[in-house]
């Protein structure tokens, strides 16, 4: 045991350990837990290829030559919207499943279920790294956009109905990430979080108008939540339109279906 | 200050068709060393997991410092400490953000360094969860269990495959806790771990309690006498010669151990009723030695057992 002088130490034992138990301020543990989230994200090759090299890559690859056709107009005023609505869902969903699939897993849901930050404050710990991950897409992807030539519509009205699509997506994305992570074995999400993730890029209207696809299939990809918020952005920064009202509604439903199924089956374990 | 910090009555826990927890109870005290000690599968974990508000129990009654571990839990957690058996940490969490982190969750935290460099973790600060050695792990996660100065604190098998060295870090931690008032409930399925750290042991089997008290009061009471022999035993023939009412437990390799509810207990009468007993069946009792019972006779002469075997 360790030597200690009573008259230094108060407890007549080991100060260090002395109880003084207490919960932190709770920006503050919702700050640090941010943190945390944010460089692990940023730390995570696989996470990075998925959110910033590959979105970048389309929109290099497809924007500066003519492998596909766009239908008329320029092509990078038409790929951007898309790319830049597959970075959200890349992060908000492909990333957030199978980050908190493995959290999940290896306990660290349970442990962090243990500290005085409450659920809530883990939640949102979450959505602001995942938001600010989403910041730096956005500023890379219309970087490289605007050198090769984009000339978003809309001006500065534009650029806010843009921002209430991202945040909209952002939401619908996370809620069935965290559905799928809840719900799911870690090696099911991350097998599952692709797939969506490959399906949609193909389907959503990412890099070919949607008028493209068979008229069969055309109402389950309207209705799918990339679509929305594809053809949302596009009605804004390409068509200079304002709030477009079917993609926000689509993008809502999913929200709330997302939402109410997550926080009922949603497993800590 | 008046409660116990842990109260378990009657404490009932079932998954699916099998029952991990029947019925146990037990109480920790403040500012002492409590033991669950018993084999894997004894419902050792199940219980403390409830007593962490991670588990709902089926049946019976827990508090936690006076209070409901699944309804207070919001004014537990900051007052409690808990080090789960295995993970809690993301892989690719770093060890000392890890726990600057865990500290930023709390008002008044143990620096992380000097937690760091009392657990021999210093050269591991910038190295991710997954790369450490699973005792750099296991200590990692003692460290975060108590960077938030808690009055109470749970450790899941705290030093399960740690080396020697680690273990001893880990019960010195262990005892620095107890000298500064904080109270400890761990979980071991080691007995030198249980007899050497805690101040109250409650032997566990098969979801229930099978004994508890101080090391001092499990085994103090009664002495046991041991040999070895070479050959086979009639113990029921031993038995049967032996003054009072006594047991001969058989243990692997040829060990004998013998216990007396004899008034004058293992005395010489009794052993010279024993080698007369070995001398008329040609048997030689090697090692033959009268000595203070350790909780491992203990465990298994309650469940018939070797702690360490089931």
């Amino acid at each position: 045991m360790t030597d200690t002088t009573s008259a230094a130490v108060p407890h007549g034992g080991s100060a260090t350990f002395a109880p003084r138990p207490g919960a932190a301020a709770l920006p503050r543990m919702i700050r640090a837990q941010a943190g945390m989230e944010l460089r692990i994200m940023l730390r995570n090759g696989e996470q990075l290829l998925l959110t910033m090299v590959i979105p970048v890559l389309l929109l290099v690859g497809f924007g500066a030559t003519s492998l596909i056709d766009v239908g008329g107009g320029s092509r990078v005023d038409f790929l951007t919207p898309g790319v830049l609505a597959l970075a959200v869902m890349s992060t908000a969903f492909t990333g957030q499943a199978i980050g908190t699939g493995f959290e999940r897993r290896y306990g660290v849901l349970k442990r962090l279920g243990a500290t005085p930050l409450p659920r809530f404050g883990l939640l949102a710990a979450k959505t602001l790294a995942v938001l600010a991950v989403q910041a730096v897409q956005v500023t890379v992807i219309s970087a490289v956009a605007l050198a090769l030539g984009w000339s978003p519509a809309g001006g500065p009205l534009g650029a806010l109905a843009a921002g209430a699509l991202i945040l909209l997506g952002t939401a619908a994305f996370s809620s069935l990430a965290l559905l799928m992570a809840g719900t799911l074995r870690a090696e099911a999400t991350l097998a599952a979080a692709n797939l969506v993730y490959v399906v949609l890029l193909g389907l959503g209207g990412v890099l070919f108008p949607i008028d493209r696809y068979p008229d069969v299939i055309r109402p389950v990809t309207e209705a799918l939540p990339i679509t929305a918020l594809t053809s949302g952005l596009r009605a804004v920064l390409t068509e200079g339109g304002g709030l477009p009202v079917a993609p926000l509604l689509v993008l809502a439903v999913w929200t709330v279906v997302g939402t109410v199924l997550a926080s009922r089956f949603f497993r800590w374990e | 200050m008046g409660t116990a910090a842990v109260e378990v009555t009657d404490l009932v826990k079932r998954y699916g068709g099998t029952t991990a927890v029947a019925g146990l109870s037990f109480t920790a005290a403040r500012g002492a060393v409590t033991a669950l000690l018993g084999p894997n599968g004894a419902g050792k974990t199940s219980t403390i997991e409830i007593c962490e508000g991670f588990r709902r129990a089926d049946a019976g009654r827990v508090r936690v410092l006076g209070l409901d571990p699944a309804a207070d839990a919001r004014a537990l957690k900051p007052r409690v400490g808990v080090m789960p058996q295995s993970g809690g940490v993301p892989t690719g969490a770093r060890a000392g953000e890890w726990l600057r982190l865990m500290a930023s969750f709390h008002a008044d935290p143990v620096p992380p360094e000097l937690l760091l460099e009392r657990l021999g973790l210093t050269g591991a600060v910038r190295t991710p969860f997954r790369r450490l050695s699973g005792g750099q792990q296991q200590r990692l996660s003692l460290a975060a269990a108590v960077i938030g100065r808690p009055e109470l604190v749970f450790l899941d098998e705290p030093t399960a495959g740690l080396d020697p060295q680690a273990r001893r870090a880990t019960w010195d931690l262990v005892a620095e806790l107890r000298s500064a008032g904080v109270g400890v409930v761990l979980t071991t399925h080691y007995m030198e771990e249980a007899e050497h750290l805690a101040d109250h042991v409650v032997i566990i089997d098969h979801g229930r309690v099978v004994a508890a008290g101080s090391t001092a009061d499990l085994t103090d009471a009664q002495q046991e006498l041991r040999f070895r022999t070479g050959t086979d035993l009639d113990t029921e023939s031993l038995r049967r010669a032996l003054p009072g009412t006594s047991q001969v437990t058989a243990l692997p390799g040829g060990q004998y151990v013998v216990v007396t509810a004899d008034p004058a207990g293992l005395g010489p009468e009794f052993l010279a009723t024993l080698t007369t007993w070995c001398a008329a069946h040609g048997v030689l009792p090697e090692e033959l030695r009268v000595q203070r019972r350790t909780l491992e006779d203990v465990f298994l002469e309650l469940t018939g057992r070797d702690l360490r075997e089931s």
